[in-house]
């Protein structure tokens, strides 16, 4: 390897890299990532690297090893290229036979081909999968591909051209106005354009300036982020490096939360990658510019997500918020201008730099450009990331990319946004998918996730659950928040006990609007987001909790009863032999019954049926 | 924790107060918990309040005053309960594992064999519900699968 010197010496270094790799040859790429190796993706490869040296083909095939590839339910994925032959839910066991029929003969072992539940067709590429058919990968779309601990990975997929064309071709300012005219916006929760933080910042008298990368991912039910710092993490650095120059930083955070390790790791690696190759450090590229980045690892508190408090805790203390202005752009880390952007964000950097802010702006909706990596999870038949134009719509999301609903179930709600998100329901399922689309709809954007609820989702209990998440979050320090929550999560617990009481709804709105009103950071000020969102659109589920004493969703444990709706029941026995409590009676082949009163709701009768004949009433 | 090895990850920072909470976490990552003398030599070490260490030992999740003898040993049971997992039925399998061995969340059983406790989202979503026992996930659990992951582990499992 030789240190990068100068602009031309990149180009080298790509153009000799390219002229190694040989198209034609078999690679294998399997993901690493979270997901794949929670489903023992590495004891797969040790599986395919002993096959493959056994049968004598380690120089015949390549083993590549990626991040995430976006359909993390079928985990572990194995790609094989050229063909883009794609296996799924992949077990050591599986290998031999793989390399024997797949590597060796060209066959396709068909049991490992993903199979769509309702046509019951085989699909045998990766490329024809539905999840991806409608997807639009730019910024993810290294990350299944290429191997993020490998810079020379990156490189050949035109990366760092973009650092690049900033450092030779482009001034500071022209950087910050291609930024602005891109539309780019803050990709983390509050929608903010980037490239106006950028002038602010850039335009602040400090000496000294700082660039934060926002990779504290906190949202339950998301992890986009943590897919972009393991999947490519050279992408986010080489945004960061142009984000740096265009304002002028010197010194640089990704601030990640400690429950990523992967992403750590791989980031560790890129920046140390960066360093020897000259992109990152001292000189970078022989320019002149100076630039460094360091790790911070978040330490477990939510509220250090919202900007202010992270700032606070990479100097050391505490993670509590403050009020602004003064903001980041102009009093920021010690004091100096400083910008804080997830690193989604800066993910989306390269690519405008490199082709332009009319080809960037060109793609998504008036307001909002780009694309947005989704996590779609929940009760959705295809669970993973997606990553979509924006303005593409929630139905198109939902049903054309994940398939519909589990189970033939009634689609209820998507929660987007997380604890500061809101729920939307089927009325709104044609709303395009843009920040003030879903602003309008009492939603945000937020960081990405999408949680998608049927009829078995009790819209009261989704609304106590963030509260709880949040009770547990509040850093206290103002009033409102910390008092709002409390009494708020008090009165939804005993809405869901049963302990409802005429008023609840009117306090719950009372105390909620209070909390957006006078809250210190957008924690609070967006806490009440789940309940009044919820409140608005599935009010009848709240009065059915409060007045009936009923949770029509069967969650609620005091508020239903299972039973057997006996036109459905044949008789198979199956609830009854599963059930722990004996509370299930009933000859073979005729309809069963459930004693309520040694029913303890377990939800063991209802997930085993077959035929669908437990019912909630 | 012996001075050498505080004075080293003090080094490896370069006496930073600003990384402070790093440091604890390297302390931490090495005793699993942090000793009370040892926030006391820091603190002097680096002209630093023991009232600041104490504010962030507390503030922080991840921070943590008690450790786990080594002389126990028993599996952890973990579940997520990110919001994938809760819509999932994180919370009836919780309460089937509660039932199936008789503890409580943060509680260990009378034998020793399994320790329980519910955490934030694992990132994991796709695979919802998750709950993981030592280092093995398991993915879309439900309540009628409990008892027989938990006997894997247990060859006798109570009720």
């Amino acid at each position: 390897m030789k240190r990068i010197r100068s602009i031309s010496d990149l180009e080298d270094l790509r153009k000799s890299i390219l002229k190694q790799k040989d198209p034609e040859k078999i690679t294998i790429r399997t993901c690493l990532s979270t997901g794949c190796r929670a489903k023992k993706s590495i004891k797969v490869i040790s599986a395919l690297e002993d096959e493959l040296n056994n049968q004598g083909l380690q120089e015949k095939v390549e083993i590549k090893r990626t991040g995430c590839h976006g359909f993390c339910e079928m985990g572990p994925i194995m790609v094989i290229e050229p063909a883009n032959i794609f296996y799924r839910q992949v077990k050591s066991e599986d290998i031999a036979e793989i390399v024997f029929e797949t590597i060796l003969k060209g066959n396709i072992v068909k049991r490992l081909l993903w199979k769509d539940v309702i046509t019951k067709e085989y699909t045998k590429t990766e490329k024809e999968l539905p999840l991806y058919k409608k997807q639009k990968k730019h910024i993810s779309y290294n990350s299944g591909k290429i191997d993020p601990t490998d810079i020379e990975d990156y490189i050949a997929a035109d990366g760092y051209l973009a650092l690049c064309k900033a450092l030779s071709s482009m001034t500071p300012a022209e950087i910050v106005e291609t930024v602005v005219a891109s539309g780019l916006r803050g990709r983390g929760g509050g929608g903010f354009s980037t490239g106006l933080k950028w002038r602010i910042c850039s335009a602040a008298p400090s000496d000294i300036k700082y660039i934060i990368a926002n990779g504290d991912e906190g949202d339950p039910g998301a992890f986009m982020d943590r897919s972009l710092m393991e999947g490519d993490p050279h992408r986010i650095i080489e945004g960061m490096i142009i984000a740096a120059f265009a304002i002028g930083a010197s010194q640089g955070f990704l601030y990640v939360r400690e429950e990523y390790p992967i992403a750590i790791e791989h980031l560790l690696i890129a920046i140390q990658k960066a360093e020897e190759y000259g992109l990152l450090g001292n000189n970078i590229m022989g320019t002149g510019f100076d630039f460094n980045i360091s790790i911070n690892k978040g330490a477990g508190a939510f509220v250090c997500g919202e900007e202010t408090a992270l700032i606070i805790s990479i100097e050391g203390k505490s993670g509590t918020p403050r009020s602004r202005p003064p903001y980041p752009a102009f009093e920021g880390l010690w004091e100096k201008s400083t910008i804080i952007n997830n690193v989604e964000t800066l993910g989306n950097i390269p690519q405008i730099i490199l082709k332009g802010a009319d080809w960037y702006s060109n793609i998504g909706t008036v307001g909002s450009k780009g694309t947005k990596i989704f996590s779609l999870v929940g009760k959705v038949r295809n669970t993973g990331l997606v990553e979509v134009e924006m303005g593409t719509t929630l139905r198109e999301i939902i049903f054309d990319i994940g398939g519909g609903i589990r189970k033939d179930k009634r689609f209820k709600a998507v929660q987007t946004g997380g604890p500061s998100g809101g729920c939307i329901p089927i009325s709104k399922i044609d709303m395009p998918v843009d920040y003030d689309s879903l602003r309008e709809a009492g939603a945000i954007m937020g960081s990405g996730g999408m949680i998608v609820m049927d009829e078995t989702s009790c819209m009261v209990d989704i609304a106590r659950y963030f509260l709880n998440f949040l009770l547990f979050e509040s850093c206290g320090k103002c009033v409102p928040c910390r008092e709002g929550l409390k009494q708020m999560h008090h009165i939804l617990t005993n809405i869901c006990e049963g302990k409802g009481e005429k008023g609840d709804i009117e306090a719950l709105t009372e105390l909620g609007h209070f909390m957006i009103s006078t809250s210190l950071c957008g924690l609070g000020a967006t806490a009440a987001n789940p309940v009044l969102s919820t409140l608005s659109y599935f009010h009848d589920e709240y009065v059915a909790h409060i007045y009936d004493k009923k949770c029509p969703a069967g969650v609620c444990k005091n508020l239903f009863e299972y039973m057997i709706d006996e036109t459905l029941c044949n008789g198979c026995t199956l609830c009854k032999v599963k059930c722990p409590e004996k509370a299930i009676s009933g000859e073979k082949k005729k309809p069963h019954r459930i004693d309520t009163a040694k029913c303890i709701k377990c939800g063991i009768c209802y997930n085993s049926c077959k035929r669908q004949a437990v019912i909630v009433i | 924790m012996n001075i050498e090895k505080i004075d080293h990850i003090l080094k490896e920072h370069e006496y930073n107060h600003s990384a402070i909470i790093s440091i604890m976490q390297d302390v931490q990552g090495i005793e699993n918990y942090l000793p009370e003398d040892t926030l006391r030599y820091i603190s002097e070490k680096l002209e630093l309040k023991l009232t600041r260490i104490f504010d962030i030992a507390t503030f922080y999740k991840t921070f943590t005053f008690v450790t786990i003898g080594n002389d126990i040993f028993y599996i952890t049971i973990r579940v997520c309960s990110g919001t994938a997992c809760h819509l999932g039925g994180a919370v009836k399998n919780l309460e089937q594992i509660q039932r199936t061995i008789n503890i409580q969340e943060g509680e260990t059983t009378d034998d020793r064999m399994f320790s329980l406790e519910t955490v934030n989202c694992l990132g994991a979503c796709a695979l919802a519900p998750v709950m993981v026992i030592d280092e093995d996930y398991y993915d879309a659990v439900n309540p009628g699968d409990i008892k027989k992951i938990l006997s894997s582990y247990h060859s006798e499992p109570e009720r």
